[in-house]
């Protein structure tokens, strides 16, 4: 099970690191999409919301060219860093962020959108410019969606397969997830250690959305 | 005093263009007043830099806020200004007393006291209170004082007792009353209603289709019955009166203009009322009737007769230096051979002080 302890803190890594990065990168997307008239809004939400439907080897084929030492941004990775970003945690975090971002800026922008203008135009002619107003106003009065698309995104990081495969591949301690290993110990007939893992991310699957609902009804109550 | 507001902006809106081209008091209070849809909302948020101006120029206290032609457009919250909503939008994730200091924290300049609005708009027993458990006055109230805390050079109200019944009305209005004697900024009032605009304002501003009808002091602009919102059933003047003495036998109070005593049925609390008489509330004798039942008679000269109706005329009239006006029948105006110069005598049936028309 150390085997499996191993994943699971990697594993928990990867997602905070990604929530953490999707916070940063989907609230001022949300907050784009949520206010914008611009003709650009159906097509960027459309991208956005590709990595729900598309198959994940879908997107794990396409990252794994895009970081893959031999285009563009891999080959600049390898510049860098001198190591390659395809079989890598750093390229797993990249993978991650595109595959969870989807969960991350929907919940945002369903916070923002009811929302409207009136407060933010309040605290502007009290004296707040722009960025004050987003943190002072908008932050707390959108405090649910934050939650929510935290914990959706961090949720799903978790539960990433198709893609880890794709372009992370198997590397014990660099990019062998939970997923990863519970699939190996299936396939190595290896039932019991499949059967402790499964039931691990379960139980913290389940206190993890009802500690989410239950949040979020206290606040509608 | 204070620096003028100079305001002079186009903005194309789609049923109509607003185009606007004012020079305001640097202090007191100017009614803005129009029909719903007729640009005073649209106008206010010009000026705070809620609405992009692509023709204008806005200045106030001495400092450009917009000067398109030489590419100054002030942020709003580089605007030293201070703006009520029509809905209070107070911030629901803060208390009462957060709402407050959110606006004092930001202000440039401490000039007004925090415990001075407070305890000018009655709030220290709301300041615990989370800003969502308040009544629709309360929270206008927390609304005003929270923009007097920005210290503003220039405050914006836009229909402040719109969305109140009338019983919360009432209740504000005190309030309304104080920060009129309290302010010495100018204050931009926006409403549709006649009566409330006249008890506080010093100066008027008609606006209708976004194009401004009417623009001067208040007393000078009521008398415009040429104007459509000032004509008709409203059409009155506004007299500023001395509260002498209270009947009390009778229950009536006396108050003093310049033509002479009112009368009203009201225990009438402020010092100087104003009050508010209708031409249509304003009838004519050629001597003073001895046996009137109307309690309020004063002695007038006619200044000027306009056409109204077909059946009616509007007649202006002095009452030592206030005016005053009558809307009588063109059969009248004949039998009793009215014309300019003819010293008359008006018989004064109801007479409006603070929204509660009293007749006698």
């Amino acid at each position: 099970m150390t085997d499996g302890w191993q994943a699971l803190w990697l594993t928990a890594q990867l997602a905070a690191i990604t929530t953490a990065i999707l916070m940063v990168v989907a609230t001022p997307m949300a907050w784009w999409l949520a206010n914008t008239r611009s003709v650009f809004r159906p097509p960027i939400q459309a991208i956005v919301a590709l990595p729900i439907v598309l198959p994940p080897t879908v997107i794990g084929f396409y990252l794994l060219v895009l970081l893959g030492p031999t285009s563009t941004l891999g080959g600049w990775w390898v510049q860098l860093t001198g190591s390659t970003l395809t079989f890598s945690f750093s390229g797993l975090v990249i993978a991650s962020c595109i595959y969870s971002l989807p969960f991350a800026v929907q919940p945002l922008q369903n916070a923002f959108e009811p929302l409207g203008q009136a407060e933010v135009e309040a605290a502007r002619t009290l004296g707040a410019s722009k960025l004050d107003a987003f943190f002072s106003v908008v932050v707390p009065m959108s405090k649910p969606g934050f939650i929510n698309a935290a914990v959706l995104s961090f949720a799903h990081t978790i539960g990433e397969f198709g893609v880890v495969l794709m372009v992370g591949g198997n590397i014990p301690g660099e990019t062998r997830l939970i997923s990863i290993a519970i699939y190996d110990s299936v396939e190595s007939l290896d039932y019991s250690t499949a059967h402790s893992m499964s039931a691990v991310l379960l139980v913290l699957a389940f206190v993890t959305l009802l500690g989410m609902f239950l949040f979020n009804r206290r606040r509608a109550a | 005093m204070n620096s003028p507001v100079r305001i002079r902006l186009t903005l194309p809106r789609d049923a109509f263009r607003l185009h606007v081209d004012l020079a305001l008091e640097g202090q007191g209070i100017t009614g803005l007043f129009g029909e719903s849809g007729s640009g005073k909302t649209s106008l206010l948020r010009c000026l705070a830099g809620l609405e992009k101006v692509a023709d204008g120029h806005i200045e106030v206290g001495g400092e450009t806020w917009l000067d398109t032609e030489a590419g100054v457009n002030r942020p709003p919250h580089e605007r030293s200004l201070a703006y009520v909503f029509q809905e209070p939008r107070l911030f629901p994730h803060l208390s009462v007393e957060r709402n407050l200091q959110y606006a004092a924290k930001r202000a440039e300049s401490s000039a007004v006291s925090y415990d001075h609005v407070v305890e000018l708009l009655s709030l220290t027993r709301l300041l615990p209170r989370n800003a969502t458990q308040l009544s629709g006055g309360e929270a206008k109230r927390v609304a005003i004082a929270r923009a007097l805390l920005r210290s503003p050079s220039l405050l914006l109200m836009d229909e402040p007792l719109s969305s109140l019944d009338a019983g919360k009305q009432r209740e504000l209005l005190p309030y309304l009353d104080r920060l009129q004697a309290d302010l010495t900024i100018p204050v931009i009032y926006v409403s549709h209603s006649i009566d409330e605009i006249t008890q506080l304002s010093d100066q008027l501003v008609v606006l209708a289709s976004g194009a401004v009808q009417a623009a001067g002091p208040l007393q000078e602009v009521l008398l415009r019955t040429d104007i459509e919102l000032l004509g008709g059933a409203e059409a009155g003047v506004i007299l500023e009166t001395d509260r002498k003495d209270f009947d009390n036998q009778h229950r009536l109070t006396r108050l003093q203009f310049s033509g002479g005593d009112l009368w009203v049925s009201a225990d009438v609390p402020s010092p100087h009322p104003r009050v508010r008489i209708r031409a249509n509330d304003v009838s004519l004798c050629k001597t003073r009737p001895a046996d009137s039942s109307i309690l309020n008679i004063v002695p007038v000269v006619v200044e000027e007769i306009t056409a109204d109706g077909e059946a009616s005329v509007l007649v202006e009239l002095h009452a030592g230096s206030d005016q005053l006006l009558a809307r009588i029948t063109r059969r009248s105006l004949r039998d009793l051979d009215i014309a300019v110069g003819s010293q008359l005598f008006a018989q004064i049936k109801s007479v409006a002080v603070r929204n509660s028309a009293v007749s006698i």
